[in-house]
């Protein structure tokens, strides 16, 4: 306890909601508030309708929001794959290997996400690799952006492991591969499952990199909210980002509830 | 000792697996490609390959999809509309006006972002961490929450609170009766800054409440029971403990000001230009591919500096 005075601490508290709720709360409550009405020209909204979400669940925002869940899905899919691949091959390596290995694979963080997207776009309109104009540079560049999250949240939980256990089977004569399957990937099964949450959230909501290279029959949810927007109906674009932000918080949801079965086995 | 491959540095030497088993380093090197090796002298010893070899595919993969479209992009920075190799791109761009303003844009707002982030994370941290109350463990949670929804959402709330005609704008003209209100900077680089220090001050304020939950809190019993006042104990006791954090927080926060796209796409200002909008604008609205090129190198070359600086300052922190 820092501050002693009873006075003292209601005051810290007053001024922390006054910082925190217009600044944190009140953004997220205000595109809530946007989508259920028609008009805002006062303090508070007024037209209250569910028209927007009627817009917001037909026609093209469907096809956005299956477009996102299809890329966001296959993206997390191949990162899992490739980032843990990658950590627990640097785990096996010497000091100076792992510290090469994990700085190669956190690069794609550095790297300005509009800047990926534009490299993707320029190496892969050309032979050898056609992708231009295919779902499949979409699904590149978003597996590109959050490889580096799957292979950094697997790499921390790999240096905690306790060796014990693979120790212990190796040691009853399990090959390398068994161990890798029954034991060292059980171990990492909760790691994995929150890697492959934190992908899902960060390709749904990802816009720079998609804005350079979507080709017109692949719009993601985000860009179709970019597009609504920019057409000035901003009523219809906060129910698409109501759509995406209760999407998103629903499969982290069912991801966090699987995580805890996970952990229980 | 069978050597299991032509790379000596991926073998453990005899020394190294005799003290085994209690050394992380050498049980971790020994698991993937030959795991037990750490009992090295039980048991036949499996065969396998190198530990390097395990890394080659997934690297390949990277070099494939990451590496080699970044190398085209520094080649054709350096390659003229007519296919000749020179340095004439670097210097038309670097003349532009354009890119000049751009870049003192990007990096006056990555600054200013970077500085308001800090200030508002430890003040909000610190009352989170050390004048608890009830719902803190909400308020956590919240922006754990917050972290995990695209940063243009911010923009598009801002349009909303203090657009035209806001929230805020509304409040005054009801309360004033004038035409029109006074907040008129979204589309301004204050709008874009606000936004930026809305959405980035959690990533300032998580690692800073992992570093405050360490401190010891009789620490602060003691110091305020010697008669420190808490402006004293912030100084005095709770900053030097939680700078590491700060510098580790603030140096992610700069690197991702400088390469945010979102929030300023969203403002849809003329007046507000940073670097990687002026990558989209030169590559998508004018297909003048080389200059976007250029300013990419630039951008990527100080994201990656300051990045580097960053896993340095985060590492030394032990964050």
């Amino acid at each position: 306890m820092l501050v002693h005075s009873r006075a003292g601490r209601w005051a810290t508290w007053a001024g922390f909601l006054l910082l925190f709720v217009p600044l944190f709360a009140v953004p997220l409550l205000v595109i809530v508030a946007a989508s259920f009405s028609t008009n805002w020209s006062g303090v508070f909204p007024s037209g209250p309708t569910v028209a927007n979400y009627g817009a917001a669940v037909r026609g093209e925002s469907l096809q956005a929001l299956t477009t996102s869940l299809v890329t966001a899905v296959a993206a997390s899919v191949f990162a899992l794959l490739f980032g843990s691949w990658a950590a627990l091959a640097a785990a096996a390596l010497r000091k100076r290997g792992k510290r090469a290995l994990d700085a190669l694979f956190m690069l794609p963080v550095a790297v300005p996400s509009v800047v990926v997207g534009l490299a993707v776009l320029v190496a892969f309109s050309r032979p050898p690799f056609l992708l231009n104009g295919t779902p499949w540079i979409v699904v590149l560049a978003h597996t590109v952006l959050v490889t580096a999250f799957a292979h950094q949240s697997v790499s921390a939980a790999i240096v905690r492991l306790d060796p014990v256990y693979e120790q212990a089977a190796a040691s009853l004569g399990a090959r390398p591969a068994y161990v890798l399957w029954r034991v060292r990937l059980p171990l990492l099964l909760p790691s994995l499952n929150a890697a492959a949450g934190l992908c899902f959230a960060l390709s749904m909501g990802e816009l720079s990199a998609t804005m350079m290279l979507y080709p017109p029959d692949w719009m993601p949810l985000p860009v179709q909210i970019f597009t609504a927007t920019d057409r000035g109906s901003l009523f219809t674009g906060s129910a698409v980002a109501v759509v995406l932000m209760g999407t998103t918080l629903l499969v982290l949801l069912a991801v966090s509830r699987l995580r805890t079965r996970a952990s229980f086995r | 000792m069978p050597s299991t491959g032509a790379d000596p540095k991926a073998v453990p030497t005899e020394l190294e697996s005799g003290s085994a088993g209690t050394d992380r380093a050498t049980s971790q090197a020994g698991t993937v490609a030959a795991p037990g090796r750490g009992f090295s002298g039980q048991g036949p010893r499996p065969r396998g390959v190198p530990a390097w070899v395990w890394a080659l595919p997934p690297v390949a993969v990277l070099a494939l999809v990451f590496l080699y479209p970044l190398a085209l992009v520094v080649q054709q920075s350096f390659t003229t509309d007519s296919g000749d190799v020179s340095l004439a791109p670097y210097g038309d761009v670097f003349a532009s006006e354009a890119f000049r303003s751009a870049l003192g844009t990007t990096v006056w707002l990555a600054l200013g972002a970077t500085a308001g982030c800090l200030v508002l994370g430890f003040a909000l941290a610190l009352v989170i961490a050390f004048v608890p109350f009830p719902g803190g463990k909400a308020v956590a949670k919240f922006i754990d929450v917050f972290l995990s929804f695209p940063s243009f959402l911010i923009t598009l709330a801002l349009l909303f609170v203090y657009g035209s005609v806001g929230m805020a704008n509304g409040m005054w003209t009801g309360v004033t009766g004038a035409s029109e209100g006074p907040f008129d900077f979204l589309t301004t680089p204050w709008g874009v800054l606000l936004a930026e220090i809305t959405y980035f001050t959690p990533f300032v304020m998580r690692p800073l409440l992992a570093a405050f939950s360490q401190i010891d809190t009789s620490q602060l019993e003691v110091a305020s029971s010697l008669g420190a006042r808490t402006g004293r104990i912030v100084r005095q006791v709770i900053l030097p403990e939680a700078l590491p954090a700060l510098a580790a927080g603030g140096s992610l926060v700069l690197v991702l000001c400088l390469n945010e796209f979102g929030i300023v796409l969203f403002t849809g200002a003329k007046g507000v230009t940073t670097l990687p909008m002026l990558v989209y604008s030169k590559a998508i609205l004018e297909s003048d591919y080389p200059a976007a090129c250029v300013v990419a190198v630039v951008n990527v070359a100080i994201s990656v500096g300051l990045y580097g600086i960053y896993r340095v300052v985060s590492r030394r922190a032990g964050a």
